[in-house]
């Protein structure tokens, strides 16, 4: 922090902005006057910058030529322009609150900051959140209303309730597996030594960088199929024949929803490293004191880790629940790509997608999404329940 | 980053408190043989679907077609092995090498971006006081929960020919990151800021220093855990997001994601183009994840989530 004279307002230095005149002596003096000087610059920078920056983003949408047709050139500058763009907004934002009077300046600061964020989160969710509920109260061009027609239609169809059944299934079974998983696995960690600790949690972490959709392509080796009599090159089906059993088509059978709980298994197997992480770290900060004392009292380790330890790690049981469960409420990705909802695998996610690009219906998508945005309002009402509570107890 | 609510207990700490056991580790702990066998079942189990894939993509078509990869990688000699697969990858109608560069260039900006904002954000809703604050918070923590889906049609609307005009750009899916990161964003980046000391900030504000300054020299620079896990985990959600690239992005923008996506369509010619496809858009995230692994553990167990 510079503490040099003021210097002239004209060019402020990029890297370090003008000292403010102001907030250092505040305490002796609350009525300060505006500073003109800043506030023009500050305003003025808003608007120039932000001119800038749309321009500049929109000529790389539209006048790729410009800049030679080069993908590369043209996402260095977007970068550039981007970070740098998004900070002297910021920088320029600031000058001007801080050229208000004192007291003025100090009450909308703390909105100069937030509001950029929120903007985007109005823009980008609230907004089209809105829209969308409108939207599932009109037509399949969302020119017209048409009242609950939309909701009568979906409830109607088998396809909607076929695939509110699956997205249950995958409610009831993800989540519980993966916290289980992720409780024996950090356990299990626990009681290796540092370095086979260190290695095991790496093993077991590592699917969380693939995509869903590199999963879908990893397991889709695994579930292949190839005619009987053929050599499996499937996993699964090699270990089935082997077994004596006829080659099955896994991902085809409906039967006992074979199919949805093999793909379940992919998103057990990319999530369960993360649910070991954090309920990893909640073990170790199990104090020891309290198993000791469990110990003395002639608990066996099993008692203690139902007794003792789960209890301690609830809070963070819950948290990775939630999470999982926020995650399989939308789940699209492996559908999509693994079977596209046939043999009565679909899911809401993907139905609301071959509804809205397949059949271009975008009343009856609008309305599949508005049913499951119903369905997580008891996860966002328990989010915030959890979030103030936690607030208080800080 | 002495304020990690949840501190991991060195274990050579934990020694002195666990006698007995013939076989004692390293650290005077008794080496347990169960949790031993067990894990090295759960990594195998763990590792088999990749290894599978990895070693299938050095396969020529027929060969994968005609046995299973584990009897190649039993027999490596009888095998036939090859490289061509990576080759095609990168040639003709797979193209994933401009896949490749659309994911970096569509990652990170929109890894990038919507830190910037949340951290001004987050320092705001840490270290200052206005009115509104809890509700505006609690809109975050509330909008955190709604499924994306829901903005898709209103977005492409405003992002489509008949509004902006930018559907397909790079731009357009960077807002769109910016936006649907922002929630968590701020979020992770407000509860590890929580931990920071106050003190810090008050002295700051007593030798003068603006809110601008103390957030870029002393915020900043004292958040970067959490920031550092924040960018990681943005930047792979980014990277292997399939949904909004294949919405949002023409197909000469369009990520590496996408592309193997269209490739798990093929059947027959071109499908063992698959597995080194599958091989190449993993590569990149798995090595952010790895070279960085202690940062994204550090700061999901400190900032993310409370104990």
């Amino acid at each position: 922090m510079t503490s040099d004279t003021q210097t002239q307002e004209g060019a402020p230095p990029r890297e370090s902005p003008p000292e403010p005149p102001e907030t250092g002596g505040d305490e002796f003096n609350p009525e300060q006057h505006s500073d003109i000087g800043r506030l023009l610059i500050g305003l003025v920078g808003m608007v120039v910058t932000g001119w800038l920056l749309c321009n500049v983003f929109l000529a790389f949408a539209y006048y790729p030529e410009w800049f030679f047709d080069s993908k590369i050139l043209i996402g260095v500058l977007a970068l550039i322009a981007g970070v740098g763009g998004a900070y002297l907004l910021f920088m320029f934002i600031n000058m001007f609150v801080e050229g208000m009077p004192g007291r003025l300046s100090r009450a909308v600061m703390p909105y100069a900051y937030v509001l950029p964020a929120l903007a985007a989160i109005t823009l980008m969710l609230i907004y089209p959140t809105l829209q969308t509920i409108n939207y599932s109260f009109a037509n399949a061009d969302s020119t017209e209303y048409v009242g609950f027609d939309n909701y009568t239609e979906i409830f109607g169809s088998d396809e909607f309730r076929q695939s509110i059944f699956n997205n249950v299934l995958w409610l009831l079974i993800v989540p519980a597996v993966t916290v289980a998983v992720g409780v024996i696995v950090a356990v299990l960690a626990d009681k290796l030594s540092q370095r086979g600790e260190k290695f095991g949690k790496a093993v077991i972490f590592t699917p969380m960088a693939i995509s869903f959709v590199g999963a879908s392509a990893i397991w889709g080796l695994i579930y292949a199929y190839n005619d009987p009599g053929a050599t499996q090159t499937g996993l699964l089906n090699a270990i089935w024949v082997a077994l004596g059993g006829d080659p099955v088509t896994w991902l085809n059978t409906s039967t006992f929803r074979l199919n949805s709980l093999l793909m379940m298994v992919i998103l057990i197997w990319l999530q369960v490293g993360f649910a070991m992480i954090l309920l990893s770290s909640a073990i170790k900060g199990v104090p020891e004191e309290t198993l000791e004392a469990a110990r003395i009292d002639g608990a066996n380790e099993l008692q203690i880790f139902w007794r003792v330890v789960i209890p301690q790690i609830m809070g963070t049981i819950i948290t990775v629940f939630i999470t999982v469960v926020i995650m399989v409420l939308k789940v699209f990705d492996i559908v999509y790509v693994l079977t596209n909802g046939n043999f009565k695998s679909n899911v809401i996610a993907n139905l609301f997608f071959n509804k809205l690009f397949a059949d271009n219906q975008a009343g009856q998508a609008s309305a599949i999404v508005v049913v499951l945005l119903i369905a997580v309002t008891p996860v966002l009402v328990w989010q915030v329940r959890h979030f103030r509570a936690e607030e208080a107890a800080r | 980053m002495s304020q990690q609510t949840v501190v991991a207990e060195p274990p050579a700490a934990k020694a002195p408190k666990r006698p007995g056991g013939s076989k004692l580790m390293a650290d005077g702990r008794p080496r347990s043989v169960f949790a031993i066998v067990m894990m090295t079942l759960l990594c195998i189990l763990w590792t088999v679907p990749t290894l599978g894939l990895l070693v299938t993509s050095f396969r020529t078509r027929e060969e994968a077609a005609t046995s299973g990869w584990w009897s190649a990688l039993a027999h490596p000699f009888e095998s036939v092995w090859t490289t061509a697969n990576y080759k095609g990858v990168f040639t003709g109608t797979a193209d994933m090498g401009a896949g490749f560069l659309n994911s970096i260039l569509v990652a990170i900006p929109a890894t990038i971006l919507p830190i910037m904002f949340a951290a001004f954000a987050a320092y705001a809703f840490t270290f200052m006081d206005f009115p509104g604050k809890d509700i505006l918070f609690i809109v975050i923590v509330g909008v955190m929960v709604v499924p994306i889906q829901v903005a898709f049609s209103p977005l492409l609307d405003i992002l489509g020919p008949e509004g902006l005009g930018i559907s397909g750009e790079y731009i357009a899916v960077w807002l769109l990151h910016t936006g649907f990161g922002m929630p968590l964003a701020i979020y992770t980046l407000r509860n590890y800021m929580t931990t920071l000391p106050k003190t810090v900030i008050e002295s700051a504000k007593i030798d003068g220093a603006s809110h601008f300054q103390t957030f870029w020299k002393l915020i900043v620079p004292m958040s970067v855990p959490a920031l550092a896990a924040f960018a990681i985990l943005q930047f792979i959600w980014v990277w292997n997001d399939l949904l909004i690239a294949k919405l949002f992005l023409s197909q000469d923008n369009t990520t590496i994601i996408v592309k193997l996506q269209q490739l798990l369509g093929t059947q027959g010619q071109g499908a063992e183009l698959l597995t080194a496809g599958a091989f190449v858009s993993m590569l990149l995230p798995l090595l952010v994840f790895f070279t960085l692994q202690r940062f994204f553990v550090r700061g999901l167990t400190s900032g993310a989530v409370k104990g």
